[in-house]
Formats: C-alpha cells, sequence, structure tokens
C-alpha cells in the first residue's frame, strides 16, 4: 500500500511538471517582478512631481489651476495602496490606472503651460527636473511595456492547453494587462481648429 | 516615358511601405556602427580605440550608432530596442552605455544602463547632449560632437566605483561553459573514461571516441557547436596526451600532476579561442530606459 502511493506520488510529481505548474509558477514570478518595476517607477515619478511644483511656483505663481491639479492628482496616486497583489485585482487595477493617468495628464497641461515662461525654462534647476521626468516618463514606458509582454506569456500559458487544467486546479487566474489610456481620445479624430483660441 | 513614371511610382510605394516598417536593429559589428557614412574611417578608428580602452581599463562598454531615421518609431522606442538586442555592458553590473543618433531626424539619444544611472543619470546625460554633442552637430560637425561627447561619458564612467573588469576579458558568452570543462571533477571523469576508452579500444581510436563523446555530451550541455568541438578537441588531445603518464604508473601521483598539466594545456588554448573572437559583442548588459534624449 505504501509503496503504491510512493508510486502516485511519483506521478503525480512528474505530471505537475510536464502538464506546466514550473512554467506557470515562472511566468507568475515574471509578472510579480515586472510589475514591481512599473510600482517603482511611478513612485519615481510621484517623487519628482514637488520638487517640480515648487520650481514651477518660483516663477508661474499665476498657473493656480494647473499646479493644484497636479497636487491633487499627486495627492490621489499617493492614496492609493500600491501592492504587488494589485495585478490579481482588477477592480483596483483599474483605479490605480485611472489614477496614474490622471497625474500624466495634469503633468502635460502643467509642461504646456511651462511654454509661456521662458525665463522658467532657462531655470537650471528645472531644466534638471525636466530631465529627470522625461527620463522616469520613459522608464515607465519601458517598464510598462515589458511588464505588457510577461503578463501576456502568462496569460497564454494558463490558457492554453493542457496548463490551463493546471491552472484550473491551483486557481490561477489570467491578470490584468495595462489598456491605452486614452482610448475615447485616439478613436475620434482630431478635430483641427484654425480660430485663435480665446484667451483664457 | 510611362515606363520611368511607373518605376517612380514603384519606388514611392516602396518607401511608403518602408516607412510603415520599424527600423530594423543593426547587427553589433564593432563599438561604433555607422549607417550614414558620416564618419570617416579614421574617427571610427580612433573612437574604436578609445572605447575599447574604456573597456580595459573599467570593465564598461559604450557603443554609438548613427542611423539615418528612427522613423516611425520615437528615438527613445527604437534605442531601447537596440540596447535589449545588443546587451552591452557586463551581465549584472550592466554598465553599458548607447549613444543613438538619427541624423536625419536630428534626434540623438544618450542610453545608459541599470548600473551606470547613478553616475550617467538623466541630468548628466541631458548635459551632456545640450552643452557639448549638440553645439557641435549644430556646425555640422558630427566626428567632432560624437568623440567630445563619448571623451565625456567616459569621464564620468571612470569616476564611478565599478567592479574590476576580469583579467581575462571575455567577450562571448561561451567563456564560463568552458570553465566548466576546466572543473576538477569533469577532468577527472574525462582522465578515467578515457583511459577505459583507451585500453578497450587502442590508442587512437580511443581518444577519437572520447573525444567524440565529450563532444556531443558538451553539445547538449551548452547548444553550441563551436564549443563542444572545442570541448571535443580538448578531450581528445589529453586523452592523448595522458597516455604515457598512466602506462608508466598505472596508480600512482603521477596520474594527477599528468591530468594537472593536461588542464594547463587546455587553459591556454581556451584562453586563445577567446582572443581569436576579435568582434565585438555584448557582454548581457540590461536597460530599464533610463538616459536622456536630445535634438539640434
Amino acid at each position: 500500500m505504501r509503496r503504491l502511493w510512493t508510486v502516485l506520488a511519483a506521478l503525480a510529481t512528474l505530471s505537475l511538471t510536464n502538464c506546466g505548474y514550473n512554467t506557470i509558477q515562472t511566468n507568475d514570478e515574471q509578472v510579480k517582478s515586472s510589475w514591481s518595476e512599473v510600482l517603482n517607477q511611478y513612485q519615481r515619478r510621484a517623487d519628482l512631481v514637488p520638487n517640480l511644483v515648487n520650481s514651477v511656483k518660483g516663477f508661474a505663481q499665476q498657473e493656480k489651476d494647473v499646479l493644484l491639479g497636479v497636487t491633487n492628482a499627486r495627492a490621489k496616486v499617493g492614496s492609493i495602496q500600491a501592492t504587488p497583489e494589485l495585478v490579481n485585482d482588477p477592480g483596483a487595477f483599474a483605479k490605480f490606472q485611472a489614477a496614474q493617468g490622471e497625474l500624466t495628464s495634469a503633468l502635460s497641461k502643467l509642461l504646456v503651460v511651462t511654454e509661456n515662461y521662458p525665463q522658467l525654462k532657462s531655470d537650471a534647476l528645472f531644466r534638471d527636473l525636466m530631465a529627470q521626468l522625461e527620463g522616469t516618463e520613459n522608464r515607465i514606458t519601458v517598464a510598462r511595456n515589458r511588464y505588457i509582454k510577461t503578463v501576456q506569456d502568462y496569460n497564454v500559458t494558463i490558457r492554453s492547453f493542457p496548463t490551463n487544467l493546471t491552472a484550473m486546479v491551483f486557481g490561477y487566474k489570467p491578470k490584468a494587462n495595462f489598456a491605452v489610456e486614452n482610448e475615447k481620445e485616439i478613436s475620434t479624430a482630431p478635430k483641427v481648429d484654425f480660430n485663435p483660441a480665446p484667451a483664457k | 516615358m510611362s515606363a520611368a513614371r511607373a518605376s517612380i511610382l514603384a519606388l514611392l510605394l516602396c518607401w511608403a511601405f518602408a516607412a510603415f516598417a520599424d527600423v530594423a536593429v543593426p547587427p553589433l559589428t564593432g563599438r561604433v556602427v555607422d549607417q550614414t557614412g558620416t564618419l570617416s574611417a579614421g574617427d571610427i578608428a580612433a573612437l574604436t580605440q578609445t572605447l575599447k580602452g574604456l573597456e580595459l581599463r573599467k570593465g564598461s562598454q559604450v557603443a554609438v550608432l548613427i542611423v539615418p531615421t528612427t522613423e516611425p518609431e520615437t528615438i527613445e522606442q527604437y534605442s531601447i530596442r537596440v540596447a535589449e538586442a545588443w546587451k552591452i555592458g557586463r551581465k549584472k553590473i550592466d554598465d553599458g552605455a548607447l549613444l543613438v543618433v538619427a541624423k536625419n531626424d536630428r534626434k540623438l539619444r544618450i542610453e545608459v544602463g541599470y548600473g551606470l544611472e547613478g553616475a550617467l543619470n538623466d541630468v548628466t546625460a541631458r548635459r551632456i547632449i545640450d552643452e557639448i554633442i549638440t553645439p557641435k552637430f549644430r556646425s555640422g560637425d558630427f566626428a567632432g560632437g560624437i568623440s567630445a561627447g563619448v571623451d565625456r561619458i567616459i569621464g564620468v564612467i571612470d569616476g564611478e566605483p565599478l567592479p574590476a573588469p576580469e583579467p581575462q576579458q571575455s567577450f562571448g558568452g561561451g567563456q564560463e561553459h568552458l570553465d566548466l570543462l576546466f572543473n576538477p571533477l569533469v577532468l577527472f571523469g574525462i582522465f578515467v573514461g578515457g583511459a577505459f576508452l583507451r585500453t578497450l579500444l587502442g590508442r587512437l581510436i580511443g581518444s577519437v571516441a572520447t573525444g567524440g563523446l565529450v563532444g556531443v555530451v558538451a553539445w547538449f550541455i551548452f547548444g553550441s557547436l563551436i564549443l563542444s568541438g572545442i570541448a571535443g578537441v580538448i578531450a581528445l588531445v589529453f586523452t592523448m596526451l595522458s597516455d604515457g603518464i598512466t602506462a608508466g604508473t598505472p596508480r600512482g601521483r603521477g596520474g594527477w600532476s599528468g591530468g594537472s598539466s593536461g588542464a594547463s594545456w587546455g587553459g591556454s588554448s581556451g584562453g586563445s579561442s577567446s582572443s581569436d573572437g576579435g568582434g565585438f559583442s555584448g557582454g548581457g548588459g540590461s536597460f530599464g530606459g533610463g538616459g536622456a534624449s536630445g535634438s539640434w
């Protein structure tokens, strides 16, 4: 009887490795580490924002709305608990995405405004901060792209036969992936308006 | 006339299709890859020498790439693709940097590996671009701009404490696998197996059989024909050479000294095989999108 159990256990181990249990583990870990990198780079951006706001404030105090928008978006991002478990919860993931997207658009509004202040643009501190912000935005893009690829690998693994059976038994579910943030904006054709915009 | 028109149309169509395809990552033929013919052979040789000096001194790898355009991608998207394909910089230390110039787009970028992000941070990279390279580019001095920029990058890297370079520079990824062959246990296995086959089949056939077996096994482990060929030949010569020693003192320590002399012989062969590959290849460094871009 005991020997039978040993044989069964050995068989189970063998079939587990055959049915992609290890592949699922590998992919799962890769998703986790690439997600941590995404969080890391978003955090880096969030850390830059207060300095950026302060340096703009010195030159463009009248742009209160824009500055306030950035500060609020930054606060919202900070209030979301960004944990590695976020990827398993589509709702929380979407919320996190929305908050980061808001900060992105608030920052781009701020950058548009700064175009009107030549003095600010030639300020050394501001230029350094801009270089850091651009570098960080690029890192976020790279980290997101890598995350998208690892999630793709993971999802393909747990949805293809026979690994999907293993995934079902152990409760591995497809993970949420990034969607294009401004889907609506892209799908509507941009309007070209040659009339000068009313001064705000 | 209509034939000329048709061919022009066809050419234009080709361009239209080419415009939709991403620019391919060029093969890493050297430390300086110029696809536009901007740099003279002398410029390239001088830059290569400087960059080689850096690698010998610090271990860091820096490469320069000049392409006509990166359209339709942005230079950031293109350069990270190149960096991921070339893998310059040492593995795990990730101390590689890449200077990409898109000449017709009038854009350039310094792509920085993870290990250099501290010294060559975004601000420093941006300053090198804005204050050193682009002023020269604006006056049309590409060679001067690139070499001044590279000098500054090297200056920054020199100020960074990095792990010392390996005494024996290895450009290929296979070096560590060859080390496996000189593991005492593996050597002992070859030694015993070789002796067995030699008594069974005779000196020449036995040695060839040992060499062949080692080659096949090495092929399975390394997955590279060249490496397994080298391993097989080493095993063959090793078995042939160790013949006299085991014949004289079948159980004495002489056998071991023969083994070690065989190993030192093999070691020198390993060295020569790596110096044969005089080309340049990335050491396996990774990039995360750090660096800065600029335009002129």
